[in-house]
């Protein structure tokens, strides 16, 4: 049994909530008491129906105030599998919500209106599953009973995805027509759609391959802490302990600590406590080195046969976060892994329409919910893949030191321009 | 490449370590929220796990309401005792005769509420700047919307739309003079993750989460054990029954479940078969209204 963390992408009307709401609850993860809890809110009963959708419901906080916290995360399991979903909320500030919530996820499941088709919405979620680089997408034809359980017009959409999918890049897709209101789908195979010869959606979140999505040939080692006990019976201890994001360490193998380029050998591997062989990722372990090197928070162990990237300036696609605007040459904090630099954006290259998919070039500034793409350049190097190449090393977040918040989202790019990581759409 | 797959377990372990280290490695004064309960004592094998042979870079806390079970007292001590880690205990009797505070009425007379002036306290003088809770996301939907890293201002308020962005596995902890930030290692974990973890690392539990005889109260369907807090009427129904508890919070407003489960794979059995919440069998401070939870954390609860 391992975990599948996905997103699901789509607006109250795509019939979001309710198929969230119908995962939870044919997979016996609702029980009575908030069963009970929604009967008693559901307005309109029909037939003993209860409202799905309300699973979902927000705070007070949200229905007094009119806004959205930007992810939700609900849980369920099956004997084959854990789930966690990142439930975000459809509408107002859709960028910056899915882009958290997609952060964290391995799969997409984009919501279509069968009624209604491939729409600018469609191609605004999918835009950002590529953004975010999610290593699965599920296109999940919905409200198939108003249409009749039509094949004819579930395969015109099936084909107009195609089109968005293969201009975007987007892996692994895959298509299944449902109804979440009756469930046609979704746990079990549709009696009402016998020309549908795949598998039901939960079967497909139940065998949908992730581990393979774990990089495990370019070992990265982010230090977070080091142990040093000092006590009588262990002087000279010190572990270094973090999390491999990617790669397999051993004893004996030879390392590069980054960004100060110092070499050593990998002298043992603890992990809770106990030396072991070899750790991988995302293992959390205790890492020993042969040499007396100094080492801190924020410098990384990269395994020698698998170079990283060292640099004071690249470029990143950034979506930003803040109601303050970005305005070039502002200054920030830059967050990757465990390591904090000083950085400053300097020139936007262009602004992305995540609506029209136009590049507005050399924006004066960047807005809540832009996505731009920016040069940085660091106070001090730091040490990183290209998002494309590793998404455990290239994500970086901005802090505004000034309110300590969260202001933007970065994808590490390229070092300089050596190939178009968006898309040509 | 097979032999390279963790388990789920595994895979929620590791997080929760990564989540430990980075407040060890981000914060000046940490400290480790420890109630005896079995949230909290799954976080203090992850600490283990996460800083051993190392000392823990912070003290285990406890906020006493005075309302607490005797067995999970005795177990708090115990197992402080046990990995010999400091141990802060401040009471909440203390806070209400410092403060001259109004006690709660009726016939489960609640702490709950004047527990967050006793954190808030502690929190001030120890200068604590993040404390690390078992908060678990499943439990409740205000938590569901609630970050790993939860900003809280000196009153200790969460604001639910002021909450920063939390991407990949990036934990801003940063903050201003004044501010404290609470920590959820076990996020993402449900109640049937921690009951089988606690049986896949053999962890140790106090008594009252395995089936004994009790003497209860039956209260708007609930069982309540019968003690000096809970005022008895003529017409209540007291009896004597089998129970164990599912949490463990205060006993005035934690109800026991009848079962003879008496080992974990009874426990466990029983948590796959039940068709009712944790929070919703076991906490009667939840039911007041619709948004108990929400409107506790606003004023600093946890």
């Amino acid at each position: 049994m391992d975990i599948l963390r996905f997103l699901t992408a789509g607006s109250v009307d795509d019939g979001k909530s309710t198929l969230i709401g119908r995962l939870l609850y044919d997979s016996k993860s609702i029980m009575v008491d908030q069963l009970e809890a929604i009967e008693r809110s559901t307005k309109n009963k029909e037939e003993g129906r209860v409202d799905l959708a309300l699973l979902t419901d927000g705070l007070r906080a949200e229905r007094e105030q009119g806004i959205t916290i930007d992810v939700a995360y609900k849980y369920f399991s099956t004997p084959k599998r854990k789930f966690i979903i990142a439930d975000t909320p459809g509408h107002i500030q859709y960028t910056r919500n899915m882009v958290t919530g997609a952060s964290n996820s391995d799969l997409a499941i984009i919501l279509i209106d069968a009624r209604h088709g491939v729409v600018e919405q469609t191609r605004r979620h999918s835009i950002i599953v590529s953004l975010l680089n999610l290593p699965h997408v599920v296109v999940a034809v919905n409200k198939m009973d108003l249409v009749n359980y039509s094949q004819d017009k579930y395969n015109d959409i099936v084909i107009d995805y195609s089109q968005v999918a293969a201009s975007l890049g987007l892996k692994n897709v895959t298509y299944i027509p449902i109804s979440a209101l009756n469930g046609d789908n979704i746990v079990e195979k549709s009696i009402f759609m016998p020309w549908y010869d795949g598998d039901s959606l939960l079967r497909v979140l139940e065998t949908v391959e992730v581990s393979e999505d774990i990089n495990l040939t370019e070992g990265r080692f982010p230090v977070q802490y080091v142990i040093r006990p000092q006590t009588e019976e262990l002087p000279d201890y010190r572990g270094y302990a973090g999390k491999i994001i990617s790669g397999v360490y051993r004893k004996g193998d030879k390392v590069v600590v980054q960004p100060s380029g110092i070499e050593s050998t990998i002298s043992a591997v603890e992990l809770g406590g106990k030396e072991v062989e070899e750790a991988f990722a995302p293992q959390s372990v205790v890492l020993h080195l042969a040499d007396d090197v100094d080492i801190s928070r924020g410098d990384m162990i990269v395994k020698q046969d698998a170079p990283v990237q060292v640099a004071q300036e690249f470029e990143v696609v950034l979506c930003w976060m803040s109601n303050t605007p970005l305005v070039p040459r502002n200054r920030y904090l830059l967050q990757i892994n465990s390591r904090n630099v000083r950085c400053v954006v300097k020139e936007l290259e262009y602004k992305l329409n995540v609506n029209t998919l136009e590049k507005e070039l050399s924006p004066v500034s960047a807005g809540l919910n832009d996505v731009v793409k920016a040069t940085i350049k660091t106070a001090s190097p730091i040490a990183f893949d290209t998002y494309q190449k590793l998404r455990a090393n290239g994500g970086a977040i901005l802090i505004d030191e000034t309110s300590n918040v969260t202001v933007g989202a970065c994808m590490i790019t390229t070092q300089a321009s050596e190939k178009p990581f968006w898309p040509e759409i | 490449m097979s032999a390279y797959k963790l388990d789920y377990l595994d895979q929620l372990e590791s997080e929760a370590i990564h989540i430990f280290r980075e407040v060890a490695g981000q914060f000046e004064r940490p400290a480790l929220l420890f109630s005896g309960g079995k949230d909290s004592i799954v976080l203090v094998h992850l600490a283990l796990k996460a800083f051993r042979p190392g000392k823990f870079p912070f003290p285990l806390v406890h906020i006493d309401t005075g309302h607490n079970f005797e067995e999970a007292l005795d177990f708090r001590d115990y197992l402080a005792d046990k990995i010999g880690e400091k141990l802060i205990v401040r009471n909440v009797e203390d806070t209400i005769k410092a403060k001259g505070l109004t006690e709660q009425k009726g016939k489960l007379p609640s702490r709950n509420g004047l527990q967050t002036y006793t954190l808030l306290d502690t929190i001030e003088e120890f200068e604590f700047d993040a404390c690390i809770g078992g908060a678990r996301r499943d439990e409740e939907k205000a938590r569901a919307k609630e970050r790993i890293f939860s900003v809280r201002d000196e009153f200790g308020s969460w604001d639910p739309k002021l909450q920063r962005p939390e991407l990949w596995n990036i934990y801003n902890g940063k903050i201003n003079k004044g501010e404290n930030v609470r920590v959820f290692p076990i996020s993402n974990w449900t109640e049937l993750d921690i009951w089988n973890y606690i049986r896949r690392e053999n962890i140790e539990l106090p008594s009252i989460y395995f089936a004994h005889e009790r003497e209860v109260l039956e209260f708007d369907g609930r069982l309540v054990a019968t003690n000096e807090f809970v005022q008895l009427h003529d017409d209540d129904v007291v009896t004597r029954k089998t129970v164990r508890y599912r949490t463990v919070g205060d006993m005035t407003c934690t109800a026991a479940v009848e079962s003879s489960a008496s080992t974990l794979d009874d426990i466990i059995n029983e948590i796959i078969a039940t068709n009712t919440s944790e929070r919703g069998q076991t906490r009667i401070d939840d039911r007041v209204s619709e948004a108990a939870m929400e409107d506790r954390k606003k004023n600093g609860y946890f």
